[in-house]
């Protein structure tokens, strides 16, 4: 019986033979796919039909014909010999993926690079974008307040979202439910829209006048001074952080709380017998059993403080000394049209999240072999 | 080293009674197996030792200490779980070192108690490897391993054999008889295996729905059953019972089966005159039934006819599957028995080891 093992492709000529087809194979599909759909989009807008009989035939062309190309192209391959058909067979499924990702993802992430290397005349500079993007004061600021984002921002969702995991573990079954479900509801918040009813809670009016703000009628009823804690230097960062553990906490505790519940029961019994108290069972056997998870919840984190800025733009704009690496960024390119200058912040910040990805998906890889 | 005992313990789980009206006294250093069928709160009643479950009504003494409201840690005693609750993430020798350090006891002395164990129970080359590495039987010998270099008052078992196959089954029951002789400490051991029961224990309390049926040595437990339960549980192939009834046959009482009639020995009269005239259960083991080329002398004989059903050679013996009218029974004979399925065959009863239960209650055994 012939073996369905893939066999190294013997010689220069067929190494190029094979790498080309699979080249090709991968093309094939978005290629025809796209001059198909086009044409078809171009035909439609023209034609006189009514519009529920376009909706309904483009659905079914759409789709349809995209499933035909796949049965095409794999019949195809069936034709030819079983040692080429075993060699080029992945390709005509993971192929047209790769290759759309790569037109999406991969090539716009050179164009950026190549953009960075340019003025705002369109001058080329070499890497003096970067020589901004590592010493001028508007970054500098942003690096200390990324980094005040990725340490607090994580480290309290982070031990939030584990201390209220435990905790709800431990009470009536009803109650814990309760509590999850309160404490998970604002991650169905989208950032803007808890940065609105954030900005109702740090509201500031004059001393004297009413209060409206949640936090100045707390602080103004216990006989304090109202503040204008957005522009109240260096704290405001702090206060923006607190909207992030708000949205995130509620995401840590449900991972942490899904992982603690497959932890053995017997081994916290067998831990209490042993002759830990429950201090010590948390430390012990707890957090070490669920350190994958914790290392997965904290990156994830780590990564979305990394690229933070809805918050800021819609709370402070980055001013008051709030800027972050990604409202920077924004302002280069939308605000002074400096493109080169937002496409270097860009790839500085990509640079950063790359390593805490890689992280996470080796990490991820231990867990569940996918990688 | 300490006794162990259960003073009127009742465990309830809202409104399900699990353990009721528990009294056992466990002496200094006895092997006790706690036993019966899946649900009889046999595995609740060990873990109300260790502080695991609280006790609704009654007190459990370690030594003459009440014990009802310390915490497993302070209670001196170590456990096997079932699952072998190994730390996956620690190594074996942190494994077993951990209720040591817990304890704040010396590193070199941890060391050395370690590495004795170890050497008792022959896992001194797997000290660095992690629990996922080790092979079924390994894990449980560090599970065993980690309650011995705690050196506690008294050890828990919880069906910590089921995990095995058969064979290291078999060998793993003889290495925790012979650790007990060596620690001589108090084991108290649950399964609901009667052949573990049997092999290891010193006494046996058997257990159905939380009520304690019998307490004794294995020997007593076969011999003299408390009741029609306790007979069936112990001993395998299991008891044979027929309802029948006693009545006065030519000089003497008869078993009177319906479709077979058997004489009462005449050592075991003045025992069951008491319930001439009445319905009894007839219990007769499986090895108390013979071939008649085989039977051995002395015994009081009564011959049976049967059907031969199915025959299992065992090598050292065969199986039979008997019938007599509708009701089914079966023996256990000498290999070089001729029976062979579907022939009818004359059996031969030991009637010296016959049993009689009452019908009504409790079926307790009548004697």
């Amino acid at each position: 019986m012939e073996s369905l093992e893939v066999k190294k492709p013997g010689g220069l000529v067929q190494w190029l033979v094979t790498n080309l087809g699979r080249i090709l194979v991968s093309l094939f599909i978005p290629a025809i796919t796209f001059i198909v759909l086009w044409r078809t989009f171009i035909f439609m807008r023209d034609t006189s039909a009514p519009q529920w009989i376009t909706a309904v035939v483009a659905i079914i062309w759409g789709v349809g014909g995209l499933a035909a190309l796949f049965l095409l192209a794999n019949w195809t391959i069936e034709r030819l010999p079983v040692a080429w058909r075993v060699r080029m067979t992945p390709f005509v499924f993971v192929g047209p993926a790769l290759a759309i990702l790569a037109w999406y993802l991969f090539l716009p992430t050179l164009r950026t690079f190549y953009f960075s290397l340019f003025d705002k005349s369109g001058q080329f500079i070499g890497l003096e974008n970067y020589v901004y993007a590592f010493t001028s004061q508007p970054m500098l600021e942003s690096f200390r307040n990324n980094l005040i984002w990725l340490v607090v921002g994580t480290g309290l969702s982070v031990g939030f979202g584990l201390l209220i995991a435990i905790l709800a573990d431990r009470t009536h079954p009803r109650f814990e439910t309760l509590i999850k479900a309160l404490i998970f509801m604002p991650m169905a918040i989208s950032m803007v829209g808890a940065s609105v009813i954030w900005k109702f809670i740090y509201e500031f009016r004059p001393e004297g006048a009413v209060q409206i703000g949640l936090l100045n009628a707390i602080v103004v009823a216990l006989g304090g001074k109202p503040q204008a804690w957005l522009i109240l230097k260096p704290w405001n960062t702090l206060f923006l952080v607190a909207i992030l553990i708000w949205l995130q906490t509620g995401y840590a505790m449900v991972i942490i709380s899904a992982a603690i519940k497959g932890i053995q029961e017997e081994l916290l019994e067998a831990a209490r017998i042993d002759g830990a108290n429950e201090v010590q069972v948390f430390f012990s056997i707890i957090i070490p059993t669920i350190r994958g998870t914790l290392v997965t919840v904290s990156t994830t984190i780590v990564i979305f403080t990394l690229k933070i800025f809805d918050i800021v733009l819609s709370m402070t704009g980055g001013n008051f000394g709030t800027q972050v690496i990604a409202n920077e960024q924004y302002t280069q390119m939308f605000r002074a049209f400096n493109f080169g200058r937002g496409a270097a912040i860009a790839v500085v910040l990509l640079l950063a999240v790359v390593p805490v990805m890689w992280y996470n998906l080796r990490q991820f890889g231990r867990q569940t072999e996918a990688f | 080293m300490a006794s162990v005992t259960y003073e009127h313990v009742t465990k309830r789980f809202g409104n399900v009674v699990a353990v009721n009206d528990l009294n056992i006294h466990i002496e200094d250093k006895e092997f006790l197996v706690l036993v019966g069928p899946s649900g009889c709160g046999k595995t609740t009643s060990l873990r109300l030792i260790a502080g695991l479950e609280e006790i609704t009504e009654g007190r459990i003494l370690i030594g003459d200490r009440v014990v009802n409201d310390i915490p497993p840690k302070d209670r001196d005693i170590a456990m096997v779980f079932q699952s072998y609750a190994l730390y996956p993430h620690m190594s074996v020798f942190d494994n077993m070192a951990f209720g040591l350090k817990l304890r704040k006891v010396p590193k070199a002395e941890i060391k050395r108690r370690v590495q004795e164990a170890a050497e008792i129970l022959g896992i001194e080359e797997l000290l660095d490897r992690k629990p996922r590495q080790l092979s079924g039987g390994q894990r449980q010998r560090v599970a065993v391993g980690r309650a011995i270099v705690r050196e506690p008052k008294v050890f828990l078992f919880d069906e910590p054999l089921s995990n095995l196959d058969a064979k290291l089954r078999v060998q793993t029951r003889a290495e925790i008889s012979k650790l007990h002789l060596r620690l001589q400490t108090t084991f108290i051991y649950v399964t609901h295996d009667q052949v573990e029961a049997m092999t290891m224990a010193t006494r046996i309390a058997v257990m159905k729905d939380g009520i304690l049926q019998q307490l004794d040595s294995p020997q007593s437990l076969y011999d003299y059953p408390a009741n029609v339960f306790v007979a069936g549980f112990i001993g395998s192939p299991a008891m044979n019972f027929f309802n029948a009834r006693l009545v006065r046959g030519d000089g003497g009482l008869v078993v009177d089966a319906g479709t077979f009639q058997v004489p009462v020995p005449a050592s075991l009269l003045e025992r069951y005159a008491a319930y001439e005239g009445k319905n009894v259960i007839f219990g007769i083991r499986p090895e108390d039934i013979h071939d008649p080329a085989f039977t051995p002398p002395d015994i009081s004989a009564a011959t049976v006819e049967a059907n031969v059903e199915v025959l299992e050679p065992m090598g050292n013996e065969v199986i039979l599957y008997l019938s007599s009218d509708s009701h089914s029974f079966g023996g256990r004979v000498d290999p070089r028995s001729q029976a062979r399925p579907g022939s009818k065959m004359q059996v031969i009863f030991n009637m010296d080891n016959m049993h009689l239960f009452e019908t009504d209650g409790d079926q307790k055994a009548i004697r």
